[in-house]
């Protein structure tokens, strides 16, 4: 009764899920939700690059990553522009860029579609595929654990954790390319336009019901693992867009959370 | 030339000068941190105090001059500004975790030196400005330093507060015989139970022991009981600044008695 593509979405979705939840509270500690942003948009860039290079999307997107993550970097050092102002100008002219690439690669290459990368093609998505996923989310997942005190530490305070012997800017840059590698693996299920909703509202929406960061982190990954189930549950009964359906479900859950905690 | 001269130097900096953007921060700053001290930095806002103790913590790059620091020195530090943002959710017990792998025991035996055991599960962000910075000071106390730097230890807490504050200070120095060097932003109020002051204003204006200075009977009057444990520190300088911080050479016109407050140069 339950076709075989429901049950493939649903696996690549909740392989998402389990990343976006975690990397989506640091994330929000760290106020780092335009710079998710910013690399979601310059994620097209990768694509088109490593399509018309012949290589996995992943590695596009992961290397203009590095490259923006790099950018960002040495821009914040002159201190004249605040950092949303640089990440305002990063996100749109790599996002512009990206069309402009795509649209020169789209004569060469035939059936690649711009809107599957905007909008996600989560019911498209294959077996291999899935096995991919779930390989990158356990590296993603053992890197974030091995980081996981020097990132508390960094997002209190990045002095106090340099005089503790972190290396601070490792850590931002290693943090970086993990993102990337989430937001590559995303694009596929909820698509570049929508992604840092997947990360910003699970981790949102668990906050109010935690106490520590190991369970706001555990309450963010369900949460993210709920609205894939519910989100692509509507999209397969109502027939509606899968990705926005995913989004639109975490919204809903957030603004119960919100009158939920509310009342207390 | 004071009591810790048998106590070894932990660190200490040579002419050290920091220039930003062609605007100097610091000039020929030099001074020596020991064991079982408490040092004093002094200085009107913007005087580089805080420029000053990131450089010493090797956070920032001195324009010139050098650091010298003992090897294997563990230094516990309270950063001048630490707002932890609402959205994470961190009780004192994660906080301190951030310091490293500690065991249950050891935070709370921090937690108790400076008399704050009970907060252990509290949530840092309903904590009140005294309890706050003295769980950033067990925080700092966590590694065992033998240096602690402290920006302005006492920022956010009442003056009866600061007197508990910087007594609990002067204890931990007197159990771990720990070095501290403090910053204060009040050039009128430094504690009794340091050992050197040093008044920065880009280069060093004056170095010198409160013990020797007189208490200033104006602030004697105007504070009271609260300033017990607080020693007014009163100097005179043998020089002003214009408002681009040079050094503007002043008439001597000194009152007798009132000129030994510190080694000028």
């Amino acid at each position: 009764m339950i076709d075989g593509f429901i049950i493939n979405a649903l696996l690549a979705g909740i392989a998402v899920a389990l990343v976006a939840g975690p990397l989506g509270c640091v994330v929000v500690w760290r106020r780092m939700a335009y710079f998710g942003d910013t690399l979601a948009h310059s994620s097209l860039l990768g694509v088109a690059l490593a399509v018309s290079a012949e290589l996995v999307p992943i590695l596009g997107v992961v290397f203009i990553g590095a490259v923006l993550a790099a950018l960002l970097f040495w821009l914040e050092q002159r201190r004249e522009l605040s950092a949303d102002t640089l990440l305002g100008i990063l996100s749109h002219s790599a996002l512009a860029l990206g069309l402009i690439v795509f649209s020169l690669i789209q004569a060469r290459v035939p059936g690649i579609d711009l809107m599957a990368y905007l909008f996600g093609d989560i019911l498209a998505v294959n077996q291999a595929e899935i096995v991919w996923m779930y390989i990158g989310s356990i590296f993603i997942l053992s890197v974030f654990a091995w980081l996981w005190r020097a990132l508390i530490s960094v997002s209190v305070n990045e002095d106090m954790a340099r005089t503790d012997g972190i290396n601070v800017s490792l850590v931002r840059f290693v943090f970086m390319l993990l993102l990337a590698m989430v937001i590559a693996a995303a694009i596929k299920v909820v698509g570049i336009l929508l992604i840092t909703a997947l990360l910003i509202i699970p981790a949102a929406s668990a906050r109010a019901f935690s106490n520590t960061p190991v369970q706001m982190i555990i309450l963010s990954t369900l949460i993210a693992v709920a609205a894939v189930v519910i989100g692509l549950g509507a999209s397969f009964y109502q027939d509606l867009p899968a990705g926005p359906a995913i989004v639109v479900a975490a919204a809903l859950g957030f603004f119960m959370t919100r009158i939920a905690s509310a009342r207390y | 030339m004071n009591s810790n001269a048998g106590h070894e130097v932990l660190l200490s900096a040579s002419n050290l000068g920091y220039t930003i953007r062609g605007q100097q921060i610091l000039d020929a700053v030099s001074l020596q941190l020991h064991g079982n001290e408490i040092v004093t930095l002094i200085g009107p806002n913007g005087a580089g105090k805080t420029s000053l103790v990131r450089i010493l913590l090797g956070l920032k790059k001195a324009t010139s001059g050098e650091i010298y620091c003992k090897p294997g020195v563990k230094i516990g530090y309270v950063p001048q500004k630490l707002h932890i943002d609402p959205v994470l959710p961190l009780r004192v017990r994660d906080f301190l975790l951030t310091a490293g792998r500690y065991d249950e025991a050891h935070l709370v035996s921090v937690l108790e030196e400076v008399q704050m055991p009970h907060l252990l599960k509290s949530a840092v962000q309903t904590l009140s400005g005294g309890e706050f910075q003295r769980v950033l000071l067990a925080r700092a106390l966590l590694k065992q330093p033998d240096l602690l730097v402290l920006d302005e230890p006492a920022q956010g807490v009442d003056i009866i507060g600061q007197q508990a504050l910087y007594n609990t200070i002067r204890h931990i120095r007197d159990r771990h015989a720990c070095g501290v060097l403090m910053v204060s932003h009040d050039l009128h109020l430094v504690m009794a139970a340091t050992d050197q002051v040093i008044c920065l204003n880009t280069h060093i204006c004056c170095t010198g022991h409160p013990d020797d200075v007189s208490a200033h009977p104006e602030y004697l009057k105007i504070f009271g009981q609260a300033m017990d444990g607080l020693a007014p520190y009163s100097h005179q300088h043998d020089h002003a600044h214009d408002a681009h911080g040079n050094v503007i050479p002043l008439a001597c016109e000194n009152e007798p008695g009132e000129h030994e407050a510190g080694s000028h140069d």
